[in-house]
């Protein structure tokens, strides 16, 4: 068993943290093989970014696969890139409060969150990628949520202020997630 | 021990420190740039020094300088700053100085991209300075691995008295992975190891002329001179026996892929998928690119094989020729090539492999 | 009769030098010897030689040393000083060496404050290659590669690495000194024993710039070559302490 998930996006959107959480929590708590690898513009600011998580019981070929079970989409101009590379009946996630919910395959799942207006309203606009993970960890069960709540709660350590904002963002996550599982 | 979650790059440089690495200087070039900053932080931490070097030149020559007197030194680059080094690696290498570098490559040539390759196979492995030096050149295909490597890397070069590569690439150095680091050498040790190289460190002695360190990258005297690239020789030829590689489901392979670093990862997934599909394929990969690992090329049974297919990020093909000279014609070698900064493609390796099958 | 004068252990006896009739090498070298012994730090001494006739010596010094490559000794020492502070680390440079190829690693050097002491020998030439043109030739000056001499339109002019290092603020002690007559050859003497003394009290670069001949090269005899440094070299080098923070400090 093997998931390709591509998360993608605009620069400063958390893309790298959302990954970066899930193959740090599947690292810390199970035995499964799994890789992280990002993926940036030459440039310091703006700019696209993505990364690619890939979470097996097998060794780990390429840390990016050329057919994505899952994929990530915050921004509308990585919905065009990257959708092509989603497989048939793959799960595909998108920031709906700037991501077109008109999609042009009729093969694949679509799981919407308007991560952005969210984040606003909780009064932190970059909690957005925390809540994104909630739905994607919600949505797929592809690991326990408690196990990835305590490594952000790890990796936030030294920001214990944050940490009640981002519990809230996650739930909300989890919540939209699992609401919307078949 | 736990494993924990790593980025390449910095796992390489943890795994230094934890090797005995007490000094590293290197320069800003991506996709590395995480090797120098973490050291910058951690290697204060166990008392070693870390210099921002003003070029890769300087850079590599005060390593040179540091290994000189002893201390378990360490410079990384990518590509076009490795051939920068190339001045400082011969001097190491002519005057028998351990030290260690690693190369995460990109693209070339020129300043080529930031993006991964495996185009610096023939200077790695052929030429990596002036003078005709041979050097071990490992090229891990994990992040475990290269922690593995580097930790091997400071052992050879120390016993052997030989600059030792760690040949990476851009997906190596900037992807994460799980690792179980090495347990950190002590004080003591650290020490003992510095200890055991003071007959030759430039690191004063008593007034003495028979017994100075006396360090030197060359000699006036041809028959001294001679004498020192043979026995030079004499050891290269002796580290054929210590060649490393991982043979995978090669026994009743009808196809065999062979492929070193990151390449050799992704051909190895194209191997398990091709069994599921009913392809009797293997793998042979090369963990020790020099030496090189002619020994496991004969151990295929071609009377079995129809072809053997080379897998590397590197157009031209370059691999291919240590390939071609292990295989010594028997059998027909195809290649797969991606070059540009483009991770080679597992299906790209599979619809090979099932072309040559086929065809 | 009492013995007023001996030789410097730091030389072995047995060995040639290799060095031209009239080269200030060989004096420079016997003052360093000289002063490590004065110090007591032979058993500290590590000495990083530059590329040319620089090395010519290093069969017949009785201390530690290595060659770096072309231009890369204050690279290398700034390695080996780093990674062992408490020896006595010297590079030994001709002006090729220091202000051309190696003018990076040089000024770099000299702007990290490294605790190390340059003894940078300028003739004004390229000795070991055969008389090529160095950052430091005079104007007018004739060399294998300006054969009409230095041209300040094509060459522009000579390099005052004293001056140059003395526009940095982490140098501790620059001078420029000459061994032209015996009264120079006691200041420099002085001046080596003090960028030592620096160093060992870890007061950081310390340089000292001897202006010597090249009697081969410059097609004089070793007498002409003395008159040729007091006539022509000393008035575009001028001697002197260009910095001493000691001074500052007191």
């Amino acid at each position: 068993m093997e998931t390709n998930l591509c998360v993608a996006g605009f620069g400063g959107q958390g893309v790298m943290s959302l990954g970066k959480f899930l193959a740090d929590a599947t690292c810390n708590s199970t035995d499964k093989n799994v890789t992280f690898f990002p993926s940036y513009g030459a440039e310091q600011r703006g700019g696209t970014a993505n990364c690619f998580v890939v979470i097996s019981d097998d060794d780990i070929g390429a840390p990016l696969g050329d057919v994505m079970d899952d994929l990530i989409v915050m921004n509308g101009p990585s919905l065009a890139k990257f959708l092509p590379t989603l497989k048939k009946g793959g799960n595909l996630f998108i920031n709906s409060s700037i991501v077109s919910d008109q999609i042009d395959r009729d093969d694949v799942t679509l799981v919407k969150a308007p991560v952005t207006e969210l984040a606003l309203e909780m009064g932190n606009a970059k909690v957005l990628n925390v809540i994104m993970l909630g739905v994607y960890v919600g949505f797929t069960q592809v690991i326990e949520p408690a196990i990835v709540w305590d490594t952000i709660e790890h990796k936030l350590a030294s920001k214990p202020k944050l940490l009640p904002l981002n519990k809230q963002a996650f739930e909300k996550g989890l919540e939209l997630g699992k609401a919307q599982r078949g | 021990m736990a494993r924990v979650f790593m980025k390449g790059t910095e796992a390489v440089a943890e795994a230094a420190v934890r090797a005995g690495c007490r000094f590293f200087a290197g320069y800003p070039i991506t996709p590395q740039n995480e090797v120098p900053e973490y050291l910058s932080r951690r290697l204060p931490e166990v008392g070693g020094v870390f210099v921002q070097g003003e070029s890769e030149v300087a850079s590599v020559n005060m390593v040179y300088g540091a290994a000189s007197a002893g201390t378990r030194s360490m410079t990384s680059s990518s590509s076009p700053g490795i051939s920068l080094k190339s001045e400082g690696i011969s001097y190491c290498a002519a005057a028998r100085i351990p030290m260690v570098y690693a190369n995460f490559a990109r693209g070339g040539p020129g300043v080529g991209s930031i993006q991964p390759a495996q185009q610096d196979y023939l200077q790695a492995t052929k030429a990596s300075g002036n003078g005709g030096f041979r050097m071990p050149v490992l090229a891990p295909s994990t992040v475990q691995e290269a922690v593995d490597l580097t930790v091997l890397a400071f052992d050879w070069a120390d016993r052997d008295r030989t600059p030792v590569l760690l040949l990476a690439d851009g997906v190596i150095g900037t992807m994460m992975e799980p690792v179980v680091l090495p347990e950190p050498k002590t004080e003591e040790e650290v020490a003992a190891i510095k200890a055991s190289k003071k007959s030759w460190a430039c690191i004063g002695h008593e007034l003495d002329y028979a017994h100075r360190a006396w360090i030197q990258p060359g000699n006036w005297s041809t028959l001294v001179m001679q004498q020192v690239n043979e026995d030079a020789a004499a050891m290269y030829e002796a580290w054929k026996q210590e060649a490393m590689v991982e043979e995978y489901q090669t026994e009743d392979a009808e196809i065999i892929l062979t492929a070193y670093g990151i390449s050799g990862r992704i051909a190895k997934s194209a191997v398990n998928l091709l069994r599921a599909q009913g392809i009797k394929a293997g793998l042979v990969r090369p963990i020790t690119v020099y030496p090189f690992p002619d020994a496991a090329y004969d151990r295929i049974d071609y009377s079995k094989v129809k072809a053997i297919l080379d897998v590397e990020m590197s157009i031209p093909a370059l691999f291919v020729e240590d390939v071609k000279a292990a295989v010594k014609g028997r059998a027909r070698i195809e290649t797969c090539l991606c070059s540009g900064g483009n991770i080679m493609s597992r299906e790209a390796v599979i619809s090979a492999a099932k072309k040559i099958m086929e065809g | 009769m009492n013995k007023i004068y001996t030789r410097t252990k730091t030389i072995q006896e047995d060995k040639v030098s290799g060095f031209c009739p009239g080269c200030m090498h060989s004096t420079v070298i016997k003052l360093i010897g000289e002063v490590l012994e004065e110090l007591n730090v032979v058993d500290k001494a590590a000495c990083v030689l530059g590329i040319g006739c620089c090395g010519l010596h290093m069969d017949y010094m009785a201390y530690d040393n290595t060659t770096a490559p072309h231009g890369r000794a204050c690279a290398v020492a700034t390695g080996m000083k780093r990674s062992n502070p408490d020896s006595l680390v010297f590079t030994y440079q001709g002006d090729g060496d220091f202000a051309s190829i190696g003018l990076a690693e040089s000024m770099s050097a000299a702007n990290r404050g490294e605790n190390i002491t340059v003894i940078f020998i300028n003739n004004g030439i390229y000795g070991m290659t055969g008389g090529q043109m160095a950052p430091t030739t005079l104007v007018g000056m004739k060399a294998s590669t300006a054969p009409k001499g230095r041209d300040p339109k094509e060459h522009g002019y000579p390099m005052h690495m004293c001056e140059i290092l003395n526009q940095l603020t982490a140098p501790y002690y620059l001078e420029r000194t000459s061994c032209n007559n015996p009264a120079n050859v006691n200041k420099t003497k002085a001046a080596i024993k003090k960028a030592f003394q620096n160093q060992l009290d870890g007061k950081g670069f310390s340089m000292v710039e001897i202006v010597t001949g090249c009697p081969t090269n410059w097609g004089l005899d070793a007498l002409r070559s003395l008159d040729f440094i007091e006539e022509k070299m000393l008035p575009e080098f001028p001697l002197g302490v260009i910095r001493d923070r000691s001074k500052e400090e007191a």
